[in-house]
């Protein structure tokens, strides 16, 4: 057995015989038992243990509780340290266990679940964790896939199988996979029982898109590749069931193989906090040097002397060695100004934040049932700080769901609505649809509010007929008609889906296709024209057209495309009509909708054949046949009939969000693999693009110097504007690029590049000159750029810029840009997971973007800030009267408090106020925070705590340490007790001290608490009293009689505080401490508010008022812009309808496809060919310019 | 080491993957609507502002100021006096004693000094001695103590602590009392005497008892247990070095006052916060009647100086003082209450002008103007 799994180790290559438990079991494979949990109740505490000790701030402590050990050194009980410790350890040890626990239940879900595996002859069921490599299992539709199998057979015809792979690369739309020909006839249980072929293949691997394997079967040999494999994670779709056999289980899938181990990212605040616990241990050092000298000097003044009561022990033979005892033991001493809970304190408030982010219920997305998730608990006060972010564009600011909302048919708008004054009506709710129901195929989801449009098409308008004829013939959508009147569209694109779509409703239904015909249902007509022809789309064409024989035997063609193309090919009788068209054009532009024009033309019958034969020849033709091709495309295409308008629909509130952050100073970059058009359309519709602005800038290069130029320019043209007076010095303006001027510059302006340009300006020696541009425009949209671009921008930012930088994105396109920037948001709703799965944080809309920053982040950085500012003060104050005894005790690390305080005092006394403090605390509320986005700039800026806020809290911490030792120090020198008996001992002067302590950190906490909430008051009295209680507990009769050498501060308590002079000293001690810090704030306040501040008075002095909520929504623009061509289409989809590549077998239309079947086998290795073109959206998006560009 | 997968996430988010597992209509995520969870809880937003900060500062110097006077007050009429007894100077009387004076004289040296007090002093005197540069704070000195040995525990009695080394054992015997600080118990003795004017020297008497905490003596000081007699009780234990007595003879006009629980020794062993400090030494009752309890005249300490300071450079005093309810004279007190609260009282004022000043010249509380 042990020498089989060493085998598997090093396993080469995979043998797995199907029905063959016993063949199988030799290699010991792993069976589809999974375990993403990392403890057991037996390994826990080992494991766990070692984990946390390998913390650098965990050993740090080790460290000294060794030190503490050394008799010569310690100066402080072993316990001072390691109840803290323990402490620490077991909360973080209660949280590793608790997210282990949910691990485990995830994965009993997970192996629990049922499937349908072949065992002896029969299908049962069967628990995943119990599938075994080489069994055969059946997957029944939207079923998902067990383990990674190989496909045998399916329900459908050739063994062709549908999968939806969302869950592995974030692609929601369907792919084909199909089984080998020999076996795809298997699918009949009593078949697949005496199936026994082997399978040789790889070893387990990552790769998600590669498979190597070959099949021996009946002495032959299949060799097998990815697109026979379904993997495990995919759901079966459109596919009644399926047989596989298991080939990789468990931890072995490449959908397991793929869980790599997740990158940590720290926020700057940590990264902040690290450098400054490093320079409180260089403080820490320093003061143990001085103390140390002072040991050494004051042993060889005074203390040589002073042997006759304290001889020097063997270890201290001399001064200066007991300078370098001392030195450690001060090292004890002082250590807890590196406070050992702030770790912990910090994950707790992290934790709680996130927890906040969770349960926020206006981040929740109802109708997808979405909460907003922190899947990261470690960044949340980044979020106060984002400078710039990154979004995506479709699915992100858009909703990716096209709506046919407007059109223009020979010269007359449909699609407004108007009230009763003729007014044009905001479209709400509750405006009426328009009823379809005479339409009996119609698409029951489809809506549309202008019922003048029914009522036309009602007439049976020729143009308006033609219209939608157009919308229902020139398109390459595949319908699906599953039962009679049931249609689904396959689109490629969802425009597209969206046209057919409303030619649907509006009763030209696109019923059928086969290779040659297609066939309507218009008006409740069954029509079937003949195609000729598909032209089909590209890049540089930017329209497609249809060449179709309509039943009475007129041969026309329809073409739609881009609103200037198309206006270029008019026949100039349609001149007049043009114009009015351009002008709708314009208008629907304007609002921000994609618009399309469409035409057609009658052709002649020989005109048709010439242009035909030709295409022939030409297709024949292997050179230049793609240019041949186009301009014989060109050559036929030339007639007007009216424009169509579709609302790529925005998110709710992305522009009122858009508007919002750029009023918080944040930089909204759209990164979009789209086209230049479709992005600065939205760009406009989402307000980033303004007609007022300045300039856009285009950049549009294909080489290097033309980018370079154009930047260049750019550049020159921005800075030379802004400084009028002085156009002498353009030279010198390149080296006031930088933060500074950026400032200075009013003018807006908006920078918009292409993928192409982009790669060449993110070149070494440009990418200076794209940033600088780039952050002096308001606004950069990147479009046609490839994931990795998306992902390299986000780096250059990040780079040079010292900012802090989001990407949001819901796309597996968006991945690496979300896993780039410092802070990843993923949207959580149409494509898939893979984006939220790969983010930091997820929610359903763009909009909630606002929320999260504004709100959720302002205050997580606001309440960390000031818990790390508090922290840093009261671990000075508390620790600094160590420093200063040191002068009064001979240097010699005695301390100040008794160590069961100074165990206590972090943990217990202080730790829940400031606690509650940074989980509770706001400055302004939630409603506030959204209304001033001003307000989040100090985030922006590292205004609340950065070394400067540092240094400040630490010397209050230390001015305070000073107070707290001199004024006890002051009144003790001659103090004595109101029975007279003598009082200035060290103990009652350690519990004074103390005591005070506890009372000035305390009274800071609640001056520094804005928003006191029950749980505030009740932690902060709450600590006091416990103090008190701890304090007289400790120093009880019965605990000293227990422990005699432990609790030597017996009745001191007693003794001491019930002393008048005690309180006077207290409360002058409290009074002097807390009054600067008051008066210093108070000043600042009133002399140099903050904009918080500001806010905070008006919102104190209109108390009374409701706060009328400014409208951020800014009028939608009323500009001229035309918005171009709204194809988001790649080429070469025509070419697979004309050659019935992608024709499905539908029991609709099987009579009329009866001839298709011979060449079948064929067709479909096309289109598993062709399957990359048609499904994998990023990659051709990153590759088609590039194409396009060469050609 | 942590994986992103997340089995949960594998399962979920199609919505209509009916029929699978037995999908049951998958629950709503939706956030509870308690004010806690929505960040709405009920709070007070106290805001710093003229209005709150300013009476806040006349307060506290309303308050503080008649604290201040009164204990300056209360402070200026006790009565104290302080002699230093050292004998540094060659012209002193303990000069000799000083010079002379070590652990490992059997006799004491004797000295005495006059003094005049010129104010009468009432009611009950407190007798103390003061040491100067004396570092009863040292952490050795202060941790070279076995407080179970104190206690009575005849283990700890029998096997000090550690900490007490040096001064642990004297050979094969433990000490007990152990460690530096008993071994270096104050043992000078102290006597005072009125002078009358017509020259006779009374005695003053001197009250030892009451001097030590009531914590101390009846908690954390114990005489080791089993045995009445305290010779018995010490048997196995041998004197600290530099003591002459064993710890049952400290006191031999009171048997009481033996052992751990001598109160001159609890009140040693209270360890002082500073190396200048002053232990009670004695208490002078106050006499029944209209006499002072001491009037003002001559005095003589007589002095059985045993104690060696002069070779650290340390200062003994004698230090006789009243009380009040606010303990002993204090000046600091008083003087630090009276300067806060005028500095509070001035500032709030000062501040008042000013933020009346800043209101209306730039009117920044008023009507505020916000940037967007």
């Amino acid at each position: 057995m042990a020498f089989w799994r060493r085998n598997t180790l090093v396993e080469r290559e995979r043998h797995v015989k199907a029905n063959a438990r016993d063949y199988n079991d030799k290699f010991s494979y792993t069976d589809n038992h999974i375990k993403t949990s990392k403890y057991n109740i037996l390994t826990f505490l080992p494991l766990n243990l070692f984990e946390q000790l390998q913390r650098v701030a965990n050993a740090y402590f080790i460290v000294l509780l060794i030190l503490q050990l050394i008799p010569a050194i310690s100066s402080l009980s072993w316990f001072t340290t390691i109840v803290p410790l323990l402490l620490v350890l077991l909360i973080t040890a209660v949280k590793d266990a608790t997210d282990d626990y949910f691990r485990h239940k995830n994965d009993k879900q997970v192996n629990n679940r049922q499937s349908q595996v072949l065992i002896r002859g029969s299908l049962q069921n069967e628990k995943w964790m119990n599938v075994r490599v080489g069994d055969i299992i059946k997957l029944e539709n939207n079923q998902f896939v067990a383990a990674d199998i190989l496909l045998l057979c399916s329900s459908e015809p050739n063994g062709l199988c549908y999968i939806e792979t969302a869950e592995l690369d974030g692609e929601t739309n369907l792919k084909v996979r199909q089984a080998l020909t020999v076996t795809s006839d298997l699918g009949d249980v009593s078949k697949l029982v005496d199936f026994d072929g082997e399978v040789v293949c790889e070893p387990p691997n990552n790769k998600l898109d590669k498979f190597i394997g070959t099949l021996c079967w009946r002495d032959s040999k299949y060799p097998l590749d990815n697109d026979r494999m379904l993997l495990r994670g995919c759901v079966l779709r459109n596919t009644e069931c399926c047989f596989g056999m298991v080939i990789f289980a468990g931890l072995q899938t490449k959908l397991m193989q793929n869980c790599g181990i997740t990158k940590f990212k720290r926020t700057s605040i940590d990264k902040l906090m690290n450098t400054l616990v490093l320079w409180i241990f260089a403080f820490l050092i320093c003061m143990g040097v001085i103390l140390a000298i002072g040991n050494t000097i004051w042993e060889s003044r005074i203390g040589r002397r002073f042997q006759v009561f304290l001889p020097w022990t063997e270890f201290q033979s001399s001064a200066v060695f007991s300078g370098f005892l001392t030195f450690w033991s001060y090292i004890i001493n002082l250590n807890t100004v590196v406070p050992i809970s702030l770790y912990v304190s910090v994950e707790v408030l992290r934790l709680g934040h996130s927890y906040f982010i969770n349960w926020d219920k206006r981040m929740y997305h109802g109708p997808t049932n979405t909460a907003a998730v922190a899947r990261t608990t470690t960044l949340n006060e980044e979020l106060g700080q984002v400078q710039f972010i990154f979004s995506d564009k479709t699915g992100t600011l858009t909703q990716n769901i096209m709506v046919f909302s407007k059109c223009s048919i020979n010269g007359q708008t449909y699609g407004d609505i108007y009230d009763e004054f003729d007014q044009k009506m905001e479209n709400t709710e509750g405006t009426a649809c328009v009823d379809f129901s005479f339409n009996p195929l119609c698409d029951r989801r489809f809506k549309f509010y202008d019922s003048s449009l029914v009522d036309a098409v009602k007439l049976e308008d020729p143009a308006m007929q033609e219209f939608f004829r157009l919308l229902a013939l020139c398109h390459t959508v595949m319908p699906e008609e599953k039962t009679e009147g049931h249609l689904v569209y396959q689109a490629q694109s969802p425009d597209e889906a969206a046209l057919v779509t409303a030619a649907r409703n509006f009763g030209f239904v696109f019923r059928a296709r086969t290779p040659e015909t297609i066939t309507l249902c218009e008006m409740g007509q069954a029509v079937a024209y003949q195609l000729l022809a598909i032209l089909d789309f590209n890049n540089v064409r930017k329209r497609m057209s249809v060449i179709v024989r309509n039943p009475q035997g007129q041969i026309k063609l329809y073409s739609k495309g881009a609103d200037t193309v198309i206006f270029d090919r008019l026949d100039p009788s349609s001149e007049d009509l043009m114009y009015t068209t351009s002008e709708h054009l314009s208008e629907f532009g304007g609002e921000g909708l994609r618009t399309l024009a469409l035409a057609y033309k009658d052709l002649d019958e020989k005109e048709f054949e010439v242009w035909m034969e030709k295409l022939q020849f030409a297709g024949t033709v292997i050179e230049n046949r793609e240019d041949r091709l186009a301009v014989l495309y060109e050559e036929i295409e030339q007639g007007l009939k009216g424009a169509t308008a579709i609302e790529d629909k925005l998110q709710e509130g992305v522009p009122e969000t858009i508007t919002c952050l750029n009023l918080a100073d944040i930089k909204i970059w759209v990164l979009t693999g789209d086209k230049l058009e479709t992005a600065m359309n939205i760009g406009y519709s989402c307000n980033m693009l303004r007609d007022d602005m300045n300039e856009v800038f285009v950049m549009s290069g294909h080489t290097l110097l033309e980018v370079q130029q154009q930047l260049r320019s750019a550049k020159e043209h921005i800075l030379g504007l802004s400084r009028v007076g002085s156009a002498g010095d353009v030279e010198k303006s390149d080296m006031f690029a930088d933060s500074v001027f950026e400032e200075t510059i009013i003018a807006e302006y908006a920078l918009v590049i292409n993928g192409h340009s982009l790669a060449h300006a993110l070149e070494p020696q440009l990418e200076h000159v794209l940033l600088d541009l780039a952050c002096l425009c308001k606004t950069v949209i990147c479009c046609r750029v490839t994931p990795m671009q998306k992902a390299q921008v986000v780096e250059l930012v990040k780079r040079h810029k010292r900012a802090v930088t989001l990407a949001i994105g819901d796309g597996a396109n968006d991945v690496s840009m979300i896993k780039t920037a410092h802070i990843g948001v993923g949207i959580s709703g149409q494509e898939g997971m893979q984006a939220a799965l790969a983010s930091d944080y997820s929610f359903a809309q763009f909009r909630y973007l606002r929320r999260l920053l504004l709100v959720h982040g302002r205050w997580s950085y606001f309440r960390m800030c000031h818990f790390l500012c508090y922290f840093f003060y009261k671990n000075f104050a508390f620790t600094l009267v160590h420093f200063w005894y040191g002068f009064f005790c001979g240097f010699s690390a005695q301390t100040v408090y008794d160590q069961w305080f100074i165990t206590l005092f972090n943990i217990v006394y202080t730790s829940l106020p400031v606690l509650a403090m940074g989980l509770f605390d706001q400055d302004v509320n939630d409603h506030i925070s959204l209304r001033h986005p001003s307000l989040y700039r100090p985030g922006q800026q590292n205004l609340l705590f950065n070394k400067r806020q540092f240094f400040l809290c630490t010397l209050q911490g230390v001015c305070t340490s000073f107070l707290l030792f001199f004024i006890p120090y002051g009144a003790f020198s001659v103090m004595v007790r109101e029975d007279g008996s003598h009082f200035s001992d060290q103990q009652a002067f350690s519990v004074t001290i103390a005591t005070s302590l506890v009372i000035v950190v305390s009274v800071q906490i609640g001056l520094d608490t804005h928003y006191w909430t029950a749980v505030n008051h009740f932690f902060i009295w709450g600590s006091l009293t416990l103090y008190f209680v701890i304090l007289f507990a400790l120093q009880s009769n019965g605990m000293f009689g227990i422990f005699p050498s432990h609790f030597p501060f017996v009745g001191t308590a007693r003794n001491c505080l019930s002393e008048k002079s005690v309180w006077l000293v207290i409360l002058l001690t409290t009074v002097v401490c807390v009054v600067p810090g008051l008066v210093v704030s108070f000043l600042r306040i009133d002399l140099f508010p903050t904009p918080t501040d500001k806010v905070r008075h008006q919102l104190q002095s209109r108390k009374r008022q409701r706060p009328q909520e400014q409208n951020l929504r800014q009028s939608r623009r009323t500009s001229s812009r035309r918005s171009a061509y709204a194809f988001s289409h790649q080429q070469g989809y025509g070419e697979l309808i004309t050659s019935g590549k992608n024709m499905r077998t539908s029991r609709v239309s099987t009579a009329r496809s009866a001839q298709r079947t011979q060449h079948s086998s064929n067709w479909i290795e096309n289109v598993l060919k062709r399957k990359n073109e048609v499904s994998c959206i990023s990659d051709e998006s990153t590759e088609a310019p590039e194409k396009s560009d060469r050609t | 080491m942590a994986s992103s997968y997340n089995a949960k996430e594998e399962d979920g988010h199609v919505p209509g993957s009916a029929g699978h597992g037995g999908a049951a209509e998958a629950k709503s995520k939706k956030p509870d609507n308690t004010a806690f969870k929505q960040q709405r809880l009920p709070a007070w937003q106290p805001i710093l502002t003229a209005g709150t900060v300013l009476p806040a500062f006349f307060v506290i110097g309303l308050i503080f100021i008649p604290i201040g006077i009164g204990l300056f007050v209360t402070s200026n009429n006790i009565k104290e006096f302080e002699i230093d007894y050292t004998g540094v100077n060659s012209d002193s009387p303990c000069y000799s004693c000083a010079t002379n004076a070590s652990w490992n004289n059997t006799t004491p040296c004797l000295c005495s000094l006059n003094f005049t007090l010129s104010q009468p002093f009432e009611s009950n005197v407190y007798m103390y001695y003061g040491l100067s540069n004396f570092y009863q704070n040292h952490r050795r000195y202060v941790k070279s103590r076995d407080d179970s040995q104190l206690y009575g525990d005849p283990n700890a009695l029998k096997s000090p602590s550690k900490e007490c080394e040096p001064y642990r054992m004297s050979g094969a015997q433990p000490i007990a009392p152990c460690g530096a600080i008993a071994n270096s118990l104050f043992n000078d003795t102290l006597e005072l005497y009125h002078i009358e004017p017509n020259g006779t020297r009374n005695l003053i008497p001197l009250v030892k008892k009451g001097i030590a905490w009531w914590t101390d003596k009846h908690v954390k000081f114990r005489n080791p247990e089993g045995n009445d007699n305290l010779t018995v009780a010490f048997q196995g234990t041998t004197k600290p070095v530099n003591w002459r007595n064993p710890v049952y003879e400290l006191d031999p006009s009171d048997p009481e006052n033996n052992g751990f629980i001598n109160e001159d020794f609890i009140v040693w062993m209270r360890t002082a916060a500073l190396p200048t400090f002053r232990k009670l030494y004695r208490i002078i009752q106050k006499k029944s009647g209209p006499t002072p309890t001491l009037p003002s005249g001559n005095y003589v300490l007589n002095i059985a100086y045993n104690y060696p300071v002069t070779s650290f450079d340390g200062r003994k005093r004698m230090i006789l003082s009243t009380i009040s309810w606010m303990g002993g004279k204090n000046p600091f007190l008083g003087i630090a209450y009276i300067t806060v609260g005028s500095i509070c009282f001035f500032l709030g004022g000062g501040f008042k002008q000013a933020a009346l000043n800043i209101w209306s010249v730039h009117g920044i509380l008023g009507g505020v103007e916000l940037s967007d």
